[in-house]
């Protein structure tokens, strides 16, 4: 009873931690809003005994404090600073729309939640909180709940055509106590084609919601950089839906911070499409990453494929929770998951939980979790050549979390990650 | 180049000598082979040489140059000039040979203070030794040992050699695992480098490579010491008769 008392507490307290919109909303909006926010009251808020949250204590998520989190300043080059792409900042969550590129991209239109919202009809109707709702089935999400109940920043993002350059979110964090709903919602049309890229801590602390339907043969690539503001908070959740020979490919970053949890749902509904999550990490000291995934495999002859590769030392945890479920009559699915990490000392922890349900018969699905030591062998032999031991070992780390990165396609987008670890482990060096 | 003194080495997680009191001087641009037999020290000698971990040295020095070597990190050694080519060359998947070769070259020339080579000034020292050693572009681009045959994983060590241009060269049987063709053109590798600035000490079973790389030297190393030494015709002694003739003479 005490448990299900807090979680219905916890529930309360942060409904009311975030405030209502004061401008009238569009009835849509008004009814997205409401099926969350009866999901949330029915579930509850995390709870550390709750079977999704046991490796990932959710108090720092769900804390009615807000945290203080420093803010970095200093002259770094940001990530994907590169690339062409269509830039469009946050400042603590709030659209920056004088710090930002024209949101004008060939092929894509791109809105603004809160105008959408103001809407009586609108097609994000169709997506927003919708397949939020169906990710909340069987394993409670909660926080994505709330989100969706409470959000009033983001974007929405319609693609019709392939598109030429990626829409790139950039996440600034300036205020020490903000605390953000950020919620983006993206269709894309058939045989159309988006890339979104994200960066930046974005606030002391994150709840994030991205929604992502793909029509048929259409794709989607994401590709994001967590970082920054060590001891900001995050929670984001990415919910993907697949219709036939559609492509799903993202790919994560995470270096710093003290807590981030990166949910990915994803539901195949239409035959022979493809969808691909990896992510690589680096943590060092009270760094906390939790991956926790859910792939539906509902259609025919579809691949999924899990990458994760954590780097982790000085007492950093790295948890991966990830799950495969094939339906009855997905036949032909090819499901792949692997989960390793390299633990750089003794004080380091990686929990892992692997999970395959299926309920077809011809099916290939394979896991794979292993947890081990720099190798060293390999690290002698480099030594053994004139290279310095801390340049070695960041030699293996990269090459271990290579094989995670390699899961981009685009290798403009692959090499701008290789820079951010780069960057990073040279300024961890003794 | 080389002092040994009285090297005592113990394995560090067991009570177990290995080497027992190793007494050896390689000359400059000398050629020294040492010959044994199974478990006699031989590859111990060499890691404890290149500092590897898991070894205590009990007693003994061993100077290069006339600095003490065994004070020195792997990597320090290599930059001192030491040069170790691996009985079984360590495959480092995710690291591409290049990398790997520019990362080595370069901090080396750091570790000394000379000016670092640029990737168009190293990709032109590269291609041209790495031709003469018959090893293809291919060969370079992959990660560090990974799928390489035996033979290429050897000529891939005389490559880093070459390139590291160290003063003093440990080959750990370098010829195991090598057919005749193959042994021939990391030979030629080995003997292309010969000068009187550098040094060899090749440790090897068989007399057949020392018919390709012609030491000054030979020594027969037996239960952790060096027990007889001569010219190169030592070696076609053992090659012809074995050791037990050489071990009951010492005994």
């Amino acid at each position: 009873m005490a448990i299900a008392q807090a979680k219905y507490d916890g529930a309360e307290a942060l409904i009311n931690a975030y405030a209502d919109p004061s401008w009238v909303l569009g009835a849509w909006a008004v009814k997205a809003r409401a099926t969350a926010l009866a999901t949330l009251r029915a579930q509850g808020a995390p709870h550390r005994f709750d079977e999704y949250w046991k490796y990932t204590n959710p108090a720092k998520l769900i804390d009615p404090d807000t945290p203080t989190v420093p803010v970095l300043r200093d002259a770094e080059d940001r990530p994907f600073h590169d690339v062409d792409r269509v830039k469009l900042v946050f400042v603590d969550g709030v659209f920056a729309p004088e710090r930002s590129d024209d949101p004008k991209l060939s092929g894509v239109e791109i809105e603004p939640l809160k105008s959408a919202m103001q809407s009586d009809i609108h097609w994000a109707a169709e997506v927003f909180g919708k397949l939020e709702a169906s990710g909340q089935n069987p394993v409670a999400r909660p926080l994505a709940a709330l989100n969706t109940a409470k959000a009033t920043t983001g974007f929405v993002l319609r693609a019709t055509a392939k598109s030429d350059r990626p829409v790139s979110f950039i996440y600034l964090h300036e205020n020490e106590k903000s605390d953000t709903l950020i919620h983006h919602v993206v269709k894309v049309e058939e045989g159309a084609s988006l890339t979104i890229l994200e960066n930046g801590p974005a606030a002391a602390r994150l709840n994030m919601v991205l929604e992502i339907d793909i029509a048929d043969g259409a794709s989607f690539h994401h590709v994001r950089a967590q970082g920054r503001d060590h001891q900001r908070r995050a929670a984001t959740h990415l919910f993907a839906r697949l219709g036939k020979e559609s492509t799903f490919k993202s790919f994560t970053l995470t270096v710093n911070g003290v807590m981030t949890r990166n949910e990915a749902v994803v539901e195949f509904t239409g035959d022979d499409a493809h969808a691909t999550i990896a992510a690589a990490c680096a943590g060092d000291g009270d760094f906390h990453n939790d991956n926790t995934v859910f792939v539906t495999h509902d259609a025919v002859n579809c691949e999924s494929r899990q990458v994760f590769k954590k780097v982790l030392r000085n007492g950093a945890t790295g948890v991966f929770q990830g799950k495969i479920l094939v339906k009855a009559g997905a036949q032909k699915t090819d499901g792949y998951q692997i989960s390793q990490a390299l633990l750089l000392d003794d004080d380091s922890n990686f929990l892992a939980k692997p999970e395959l349900e299926i309920y077809a018969d011809d099916v290939a699905c394979s896991h794979g979790s292993t947890c081990g030591a720099i190798d060293d062998e390999a690290l002698f032999y480099l030594a053994s050549r004139g290279i310095p031991r801390a340049i070695a070992q960041d030699m293996l780390v990269m090459a271990f979390l290579a094989e995670a990165i390699e899961e981009i396609d685009d290798p403009t987008l692959a090499e701008e990650i290789h820079k951010r670890l780069s960057a990073w482990m040279e300024r961890r060096r003794d | 180049m080389l002092n040994i003194s009285n090297l005592h080495v113990a394995l560090e997680d067991e009570d177990k000598q290995i080497l027992k009191g190793v007494d050896l001087t390689v000359g400059d641009g000398q050629v020294h082979a040492i010959m044994g037999p199974n478990g006699s020290g031989k590859s111990t000698l060499s890691y404890v040489l290149s500092g590897k971990g898991g070894y205590e040295v009990t007693a003994g020095s061993a100077q290069l140059n006339g600095v003490d070597l065994l004070e020195m990190e792997p990597e320090e050694r290599a930059a001192a000039g030491l040069f170790l080519a691996f009985q079984y060359p360590v495959e480092i998947p995710g690291v591409g040979n290049m990398t790997f070769l520019r990362t080595a070259v370069n901090s080396q020339r750091k570790a000394r203070g000379e000016a670092e080579l640029t990737a168009g000034e190293f990709l032109n020292i590269v291609r041209e030794k790495a031709k003469s050693l018959k090893i293809d572009a291919d060969m370079l681009k992959r990660p560090v040992n990974v799928g390489f045959s035996g033979g290429e994983k050897k000529r891939n060590e005389i490559l880093q050699m070459a390139m590291l241009e160290p003063k003093m060269c440990i080959l750990d049987e370098t010829d195991s695992g090598l057919d005749v063709d193959a042994m021939k053109l990391v030979a030629e590798g080995v003997n292309a480098l010969r000068s009187e600035g550098r040094s060899f000490l090749v440790i090897t079973h068989y007399q057949r490579l020392l018919d390709h790389i012609k030491p000054d030297v030979v020594h027969i190393m037996a239960n952790g010491r060096i027990i007889k030494s001569g010219g190169p015709e030592l070696a076609l002694e053992v090659e012809n008769n074995g050791y037990a003739d050489l071990l009951a003479e010492v005994a």
